[in-house]
This record gives C-alpha cells, structure tokens and sequence, in this order.
C-alpha cells in the first residue's frame, strides 16, 4: 500500500480517479503485445487453469510446464516459423469462469487452440464449450473417464490420463496384498464418481467387495465425521478419492487418529505437489503416480528434470507440469505435420500422434488414441518414501504402458463426430 | 454406536465452531461489523505461527502469533474500519469482504498456493484411546481451549474496567461516550480482542487440517449460523450455538450425509421462526 | 434500517430532475446500449462481455430496489440469482426447446423463492437482516452442490444451450450479437418495471422506509410486508438476470448461489452509486470490466478487486455516480 498518503484529502482523491481512468482506457486500447521479434503473428495457444482458488498449486505447475515447453519450442524456431504464445487465464476451480475465460480468450485474444484444465468439472465444461465454437483443446489435467468416453467430441484431446488408466494401474496389486474389503472416501463431483465407478468394478472383478463409502463435498475442512463411519466399516483398504487441498485435509487427520495403522490407506491420484505440504507423519499409502521426474534408466528425463529445477529455483517437475509440458509439445508437433492453425485439420493430424522420447519422457512412447482422443500414457503405480525428502519422496514400484491398461474405445463408449 | 461417535465427535467440533464464533460475534457487539475477514485473520495467525515455530516453538507461537494478528487488525481497524463505523453496516460489511480478499491474496503471494504443514507437538498427536480413536489429545486440547479462553473472556468482560465498558458499549453506545468513555479506543481494542480470537482458532485449525491461503473460507460460515442460533450480542450464545450445530451436523453426517452442511441453515432456519432473537440474544439489538 | 446516525447525507429525491437533462442523458445511454456490437471490438471489448455487464447491472438493480431504495442490506440476492439459473438451465436440459419458457420459468422459480423466503428474512432488521439472508443463500448454495443427480452438484448443470426462437414469420438464431439485443431487452424491460415502480405510491413507500421507519410504523404502516414486497420484488429481477446468465454461458454451477455474487452485486451497486437508479449500471461496467482485464494481467487479481471494494466504500460511499453529481453542483 504505497499510496497510502493518499488516502486522505480531496487532492489524493482526485489523482486516484485520474489515474483509475487513464490505466483503464490505456489497457482497453493498447492489449499486450508479445515480445516476439519477428513480423510474423504468433500462433496463440488459450491455457484455462486454476491459479488461485482450491486447485492452484496443481494449476500452477501445468502452467509453468506448459510455460517450459513454449520457451522450448520458441528457442527453436517457434511452429510453422511462427512463435507460439500461451496466454494463461485463471478459472478458479470453477467450471463458470472457466467458461467466461474461455469466450474471453477466444473473442478478445482469437486464440488458435484451447489447454490447460486442472478440476474435471472444468475440463468437460471447456470441452464442450471448445467443440461448440469449433477450436480444439488439449485438456491437461482432467481426469474424468467420460471426457474420452460417452462425452468425448471431435475437438477434446487428453494428455493426463483417465481415471480407469489411474485406478487399474494399482487396483489389482492393492487387492492382492491388503484385502478385498474396500471403503471409499469420495469428493463429491466429476472426478471422484469417475474414480469410485472404475475402482468398484475393477475390485469387484477381482472379487473384493465395497463395504461402504462417503461422497465428500469438495472444500470439507472436517473429516472426523467421514473417519469415524468409515472405521465403523472396518475394512482392509480406506480408499482415498479426494483432491487438491481436501486429500491433506484428510491424510492428516487420519494420521492423528491413527487410522494408517490398521487400515491401509490408498487411492489412485496422489501428486508431488501434495506430499511437500504434508508432515513427515503423514507420508504413506500406496498411490497411482502419473509421471515421475526419477526414472533412472529413461534418457531425457534426468536432463529435463535438471533444466526444468534450473529455470524454476530448485522446483522440480511434476506430474502435472509433465501434463503441461506434453500438451503444449502436442499441439506444436500436429500443427507442424498438419501444416496449418485450422482446428479440424490439427485434430485430424493429432489422431494416431506419438510422443517422441524426448518429449513423452517415460519407457514406452505413448499415443493419442485416434477413436477417442485419450493419450495411452503410463503409470507408476507406488508407495510415499515415510521418511523422503523433497524431491526425492516417491517409490515407484512399477511403469505400466497405458496402453496395457486402458479400456477399449468401445468399453469407453466415445463415438467421435466431425463437423461436416 | 456410530451414532453416539458422531455426537461425541460434532460436540468437539462444535467446541471449535464456538472458539471462531466467540471473535466474530465480538466485533460483531461492539463494532458492529460482519467481520468477513476473520476467515482471512485466522490463516493470517496461522502463517505467522508456521513461520515462528522453528524460533519458539509450537506453545511460543501459539502465544505470539495470535498478537502479531492482533497487531495487523489493529492497522486495519484505525485504516479502514474506523472509518465506516458512523455508516450504514454495509460499508463495513463490504469493506471486509474486500480485505478478505487481499488477505488470501497476500497470503498465497508470500507463502505459497501450497499448502504448508504446522507441526504439532507429538505428545498430543496421538488418539487417547483405541476404540475413541478421534478423540486426539490434540482436539481435548482444543476444547479445553476453547472453554478456558471463553470463561476467560467472561472473566474480563465481567471483572475488568475494559470488560465492563465493552458490556455498557454493547448495550448502549451513545450513552457510555456521554458519560466520557473514548470509544474509538474501546473499540479498536475490542476489535483486536477479537482479532486475537481468530487467531488463536486459526492456528489450532491448522494443527488439524492443512494450512492453505483458502483455510479460513469454509470454516466461518458455520459460525454465522453459530451466532444466530446463539443470539447476537450474546457470547454464552454463540458458545451454544456453536455445539447445537457441532453435534447436529455430526448425527445428520451419520444418518443422511448428503444433507450434512445444509442441516445447520436449517437449525437456523427452524429457530428464526420460532424465536428470532436467539437462543441467548436481547431483543432489538443491533437493528 | 439502521438506528445508527448515518454520516452521509443523501438526496432525498433523486429521481426528480430537470426533464429535458434528463431525456438528453437517457437517449445517449439507449444509442450507446443498441449500438455496442458495433463499437465495442474497437475498443478491445467483445459482445459477451457487454452482454455480462448488462446482465449483472440487471441483477444489481433489481438488488438495489431493495438495498438503495428500501434500505434492506440483502447479502443472499445470488440464491434467487442462482435459482434463475438453474431453474432456466434444468427446463431447457429437460423439459423444453422454448428458451422463452425456459426463462420465465427462472424467472418465476427464482422470484417466488424470495417471495416466501423474504417474510422470514423481514422479522429482524440490521445486521441479523444481513447474516439471515447469507444463510438463506447458503443452504441453496449447499443443496445444489450436494444434489448431484439433479443439479449436476459441484460439477454444474451442463447439457443445455439457449435454443433459436421462433416466432410467426421469422427465427431468432440467438448467437452471440442477437443474444445480446435479447438481454438488452430483457435489461430494459427490467429497468422500466423498476422505474415504474419506484415513481408509483409504492415506491414512495419504499423511499420513506428508508429515510425513517420509525415514522412509517406510528403512521400505522406495516413496515416489514412493505419491505417483505420489495424483497420479492428485486427477487424477480435478480432471478431474470440469474437466467439469462445461464444462457450466456450455456452453463450454471453453485457458483451462482454463492455469498460471494451477493458481495459483488452489493459492491457493484455501492460502485456505481446505489441512490441513484442508473448507477447499477454504472457500476456493472466498472465491476465487469475491471474483473475481466485484471485477471488476466496478473494473478493477484484478488488483491485488486479487493482493493476496489475496500477503497471505493471509504472513499466513495455515493458511488460513481453520486460522487460526479456531487462535483457538477459544486
């Protein structure tokens, strides 16, 4: 508050005003210009991820993934002898402003391609939103299964994988191990029904049994309640389907009432991002990772990982900036072998499309599925290190290929439709 | 049996419920602001003592943190809210709501979008007993906070010359500047009282859930309910209110979850038209 | 409604101008309104957003009939709002391809809420009006995110879009420029049903609760029905605006019921000055216009917007509006 000797008399007053209107009308008519040298008008690429609100440590570090990646991209000669911009808007966790960004974004800024998306509820009103006004987007980080599947369209593609790819990446070794009782802590939207579906028939299939479970609404600050029914429930493996801030909420509290001590506790989507915030007390349980920076043995990823903490003050990737990153690459190697901005043809082009190493930065070279958009990434299904250290705190136990795992186009129920 | 957890377990969130609503409902008397920032205060104090336990401690952060909040509400109080007190409430009220805002902002400026973990002290990490496991020492502790502070405040409400001034100004302002009280001073202390309260609640909020920039949202709205139930201007009130809805809440989540967060404004509801003063509230107060 | 000495002295009268001033000013205002899709890409502007500022001035005067004009300080407008929304959202997702219908089923959903839930909200005044109507707008706030099969939950409603209208002889497609000429309509017949108002008896009424109740209630009025109808009134309004904004988007969530819209439709009316009729409008534009550009400059948007509301209640509680009237007197 610089300005506070302003604050009283008439003069401080009227210089606010002045000054008020001058910014506002100087910012209306002179928009931001790119710093790009070239004469050539950068191809522009709408990121709508959240940077405050319940989701934005995730959204943030998509961003700068995505960020990384642009920077990559422009050093060597942009897309189409274009530079290539990424103008971020910040949805807030909420899927109505994601949408007002959106318009924002495409009316005011005529952005080429849509990504980014960090809430699922978000990422299917963007897509939908996408579709409708004929630009394609490359949802980053929603996980819900339906965005490839019943509700998938011709424009959505999706670099983060699907909740069924995430749950069966440990479902089958979690039932061997700790028991075929289940209970499940579930928020309460796209997401986290997405995930309790998939887990309920993987574990039934490999006869478990659901012994109960809560919908928690996202923003619960409380879980005593919720703990308390589900150890009434006594089963083998509490199954935590939460996220952003509401999984710490609720790791934390079960440490203190020791609940990890007879009941074991698991889920599919645990992140980097998520641990650091969390007391060395509560480092456990068996997770479903997306993307890790330590894979000893695959090149590309060490050095990615180095330039990436050397840009970034010592922050190192994680999966949801391996999710920026891939997306933004995603959209530049399509537009380069579609030779064009055009939506449709860079979807066409996007179809069958194969992550080179140096980008996908895991063991197997994964896919964007043609019939359903869904990239056929890997996971590493594995344990929080109880006593890690930041960026060392994951044990990965396995690399499952995506495309192992992942339901058939048809199981996923997507019947893909272009504009005639 | 579950039943009879929840209860148990919706009494000590209520107990916490109480501890917020005792501060709102402070400034609330006196001041008669909404104070929708006290979300924001609460996650203010709680950073202030993540920051300070490396120093002091956990106990020495417990005390110093609540009074460096106290210390930023009393510049807020003599910037902004001592401005508005002459006007409509909706001044203040918006005015808060604004700095809510900024305090979130700052927040997630200096600290960080992510959240950071505030270390207990392990003696009171641990459940008291295998089969009443949600009963931590840390939640007893909580409680018996919760009261001692309340009694407390009762205490110098009842026996200090700032407390009785407090009492005279909540039932009649006008009367007691007459008779030569300042009350602007009376009031930017009581304003800090009640900043101190969110503070205090805010970083035992953190020793149990994450502390995030957003922490403080979802915890206040309860307290309003709190308040009202209770009867405004009364503190026994909102410490009654604050268990009706604990305990409420905490038997709805074990008979029907899904109606767990809206039951309170129900309570509430029943009670406005069955006696809209309050549990505990004077009539025509504050209108 | 405060017992309270207010600091600020208001014009008793403010809607009683200079005829010809006044018909002078309101001209340009309608030639600037219909002509927006023609000058607002040259600033830099785009059509939604004008639709955006219109909707939310719609619901910050339906508000302010309430707040400016009765003196009742409502912080739980954005349930009716809400419910316009969702009322509109839900009968076009499964009931109907009538946009038309659609709306003035939001419309009426929306509005009879506040007209039953108003009466509870009159028996206090003050502060408790306040934190009673925050409270009524939470529990719908709650019931929406928690009543996945029909709300959509936390996710929000989607799967409807706002539908051609067709009329004898002719279709209105709806996209982005005709869809603002409909809110623009919806606007003014919103403004007028309000302007209408406030010139009758009743609204007089209304201007007298707020100058001085007590005087109302020896005179043998029935203050609280009087205020319990301009309740149910701007819940109309509010709930019209509520629905168009479904349509804006093609989308509504729990958002839409949150505190948080009936803070920033409080601030918009206070921005824009809230004793005078047209300064929701004023306000709407400021308030709009600063969320959408600021957010997308810097991540600290919330400071700024903070910043606004904090700065423009110390410093200018008469709003745009009244501060420039003020200035052209003197």
């Amino acid at each position: 508050m610089s300005n506070q000797n302003n604050f009283r008399g008439e003069i401080g007053r009227r210089g606010l005003i002045k000054a008020g209107a001058a910014l506002g009308a100087a910012s209306l008519l002179y928009p931001p210009k790119p710093s790009w040298g070239a004469s050539e008008s950068p191809i522009k690429i709408g990121m709508v991820d959240s940077t405050t609100g319940n989701f934005a440590v995730l959204g943030q570090s998509t961003i700068k993934g995505a960020q990384f990646a642009a920077a990559e991209i422009n050093k060597k000669g942009g897309v189409l002898g274009r530079p290539l911009q990424v103008l971020v808007e910040d949805d807030a966790g909420s899927p109505g402003t994601g949408v007002d960004k959106a318009s924002r974004l495409l009316d005011q800024s005529q952005v080429d391609f849509f990504t980014g998306t960090t809430n699922s509820a978000v990422s299917l009103s963007i897509s939908q939103y996408a579709a409708a006004h004929g630009k394609l987007f490359v949802c980053s980080g929603g996980h819900v299964d339906k965005l490839t599947g019943p509700a998938c369209n011709w424009a959505t593609f999706r670099t983060c994988s699907t909740t069924w790819i995430m749950t069966s990446g440990n479902s089958g070794t979690l039932v061997k191990e700790f028991g075929k009782k289940w209970y499940f802590l579930t928020t309460d939207y796209a997401f986290g029904h997405s995930e309790q579906d998939d887990y309920t028939k993987q574990v039934t299939a490999l006869g478990g049994t659901i012994v109960g479970g809560a919908l928690v609404p996202v923003g619960t600050p409380d879980f005593s309640s919720y703990l308390i029914q589900a150890r009434a429930a006594k089963p083998d493996v509490l199954c935590l389907l939460l996220a952003g801030d509401d999984q710490i909420n609720a790791m934390k509290q079960i440490t203190q009432f020791g609940i990890n001590k007879d009941i074991h506790i698991a889920g599919a989507l645990f992140e980097l991002e998520q641990i650091a915030a969390l007391p060395q007390a509560a480092h456990y349980g068996s997770w479903s990772f997306e993307w890790y920076w330590d894979q000893p043995n695959v090149p590309h990823v060490h050095d990615f990982a180095k330039r990436y903490a050397a840009t970034y003050g010592g922050q190192y990737p994680s999966a949801r900036s391996w999710f920026g990153y891939a997306s933004i690459h995603a959209i530049a190697l399509a537009a380069e072998a579609a030779k064009s901005t055009d939506s449709v043809k860079v979807a066409k082009a996007m179809e069958g499309l194969v992550l080179p190493p140096e980008v996908a930065l895991q063991a197997s070279a994964p896919v964007y599925r043609p019939e359903d958009h869904q990239l056929m990434l890997g996971m590493f299904p594995g344990t929080v290190k109880p006593a890690g250290k930041y960026p060392d705190v994951i044990k990965v136990d396995a690399y499952i290929p995506g495309a192992t795992i992942a339901q058939t186009p048809e199981q996923a129920g997507c019947k893909m439709v272009y504009p005639s | 049996m579950v039943i009879l957890f929840n209860a148990f377990n919706g009494l000590i969130q209520g107990a916490f419920y109480a501890l917020m609503a005792v501060g709102l409902s402070l400034i609330l008397g006196l001041n008669g602001v909404i104070n929708f920032a006290h979300g924001g205060f609460m996650a203010m104090a709680a950073y202030f003592a993540y920051t300070l336990i490396p120093y002091v401690g956990f106990w020495g952060a417990l005390l110093i943190a609540p009074i460096l909040a106290g210390a930023v509400g009393y510049v807020v109080e003599q910037l902004i809210v001592r401005r508005l007190y002459l006007r409509d409430p909706l001044y203040s009220l918006l005015a808060t709501f604004g700095l809510a805002l900024i305090i979130q902002d700052l927040l997630r400026t200096i600290w960080g979008a992510q959240g950071v973990p505030l270390t207990i002290p392990d003696f009171l990490n641990q459940p008291l007993s295998d089969v009443y496991f949600f009963i931590t020492g840390y939640r007893l502790f909580v409680v018996a906070l919760a009261i001692i502070s309340t009694i407390g405040l009762f205490a110098i409400l009842r026996f200090t010359r700032l407390g009785i001034r407090i009492r005279a100004g909540n039932s009649d302002l006008e009367t007691i500047a007459a008779v030569g009280v300042n009350i602007y001073l009376l009031r930017s202390a009581n304003f800090v009282l009640g900043i101190m309260f969110a503070g205090l609640a805010g970083i035992l909020a953190a020793g149990q859930i994450g502390l995030t920039p957003t922490m403080g949202d979802e915890l206040i709205m309860p307290s309003f309910v709190a308040i009202v139930v209770g009867g405004v201007g009364s503190l026994l009130g909102s410490l009654v209110g604050g268990l009706i809805i604990g305990v409420a809440s905490g038997v709805t989540a074990a008979v029907y979850p899904a109606a767990t967060e809206v039951i309170i404004y129900v309570i509430m509801g029943i009670m406005l038209v069955a006696r809209p003063r309050g549990l505990f509230g004077q009539e025509g107060l504050l209108e | 409604m405060s017992s309270q000495a207010t600091e600020i002295k208001h014009d008793a009268a403010p809607l009683q101008k200079p005829a010809f001033q006044q018909r002078y000013a309101f001209i340009c205002l309608a030639v600037a309104l219909l002509t927006v899709p023609v000058w607002l890409p040259l600033l830099g502007g785009y059509t939604d957003l004008a639709s955006r500022v219109l909707i939310f001035a719609l619901a910050a005067m339906g508000l302010n009939l309430l707040l400016g004009f009765t003196g009742g300080l409502s912080f739980g407008h954005a349930a009716y709002f809400g419910l316009g929304a969702y009322g509109t959202g839900l009968m076009l997702a499964n009931y109907t391809h009538s946009t038309l219908l659609a709306v003035a089923v939001g419309t009426m959903i929306g509005g009879l809420a506040a007209t039953l839930l108003g009466p509870i909200a009159v028996r206090r005044r003050g502060i408790y009006f306040s934190m009673i109507t925050i409270a009524i707008g939470q529990m719908f706030y709650f019931i929406a995110v928690r009543w996945n099969s029909f709300t959509g939950g936390e996710d929000g409603l989607t799967g409807f879009s706002r539908q051609p209208i067709h009329m004898p002889g002719f279709t209105i497609s709806l996209h982005t420029t005709s869809f603002y000429y409909l809110v623009l309509v919806c606007f003014a017949v919103g403004s007028w049903i309000l302007w209408t108002i406030l010139n009758s008896p009743l609204g007089h009424v209304f201007v007298a609760i707020r100058e001085n109740q007590k005087r109302l209630t020896f005179l043998g009025i029935r203050v609280d029905v009087y205020i319990a109808v301009s309740f149910a009134i701007s819940g109309f309004v509010v709930a019209l605006a509520g629905s168009l904004d479904a349509l804006l988007d093609n989308f509504t969530s729990p958002d839409n019921l949150k505190y948080t819209l009936s803070g920033n439709l409080l601030i918009i009316c206070v921005l824009g000055g809230m004793r005078n009729f047209w300064g929701p409008l004023v306000g709407a534009f400021i308030f709009v216009l600063v969320q959408d550009y600021i957010s997308s400059i810097t991540q600290n948007w919330m400071t700024v917007i903070g910043l606004v509301f904090v700065l423009s209640v110390i410093f200018f509680p008469l709003g745009a509006m009244g501060f420039f009237r003020r200035r052209s007197r003197s």
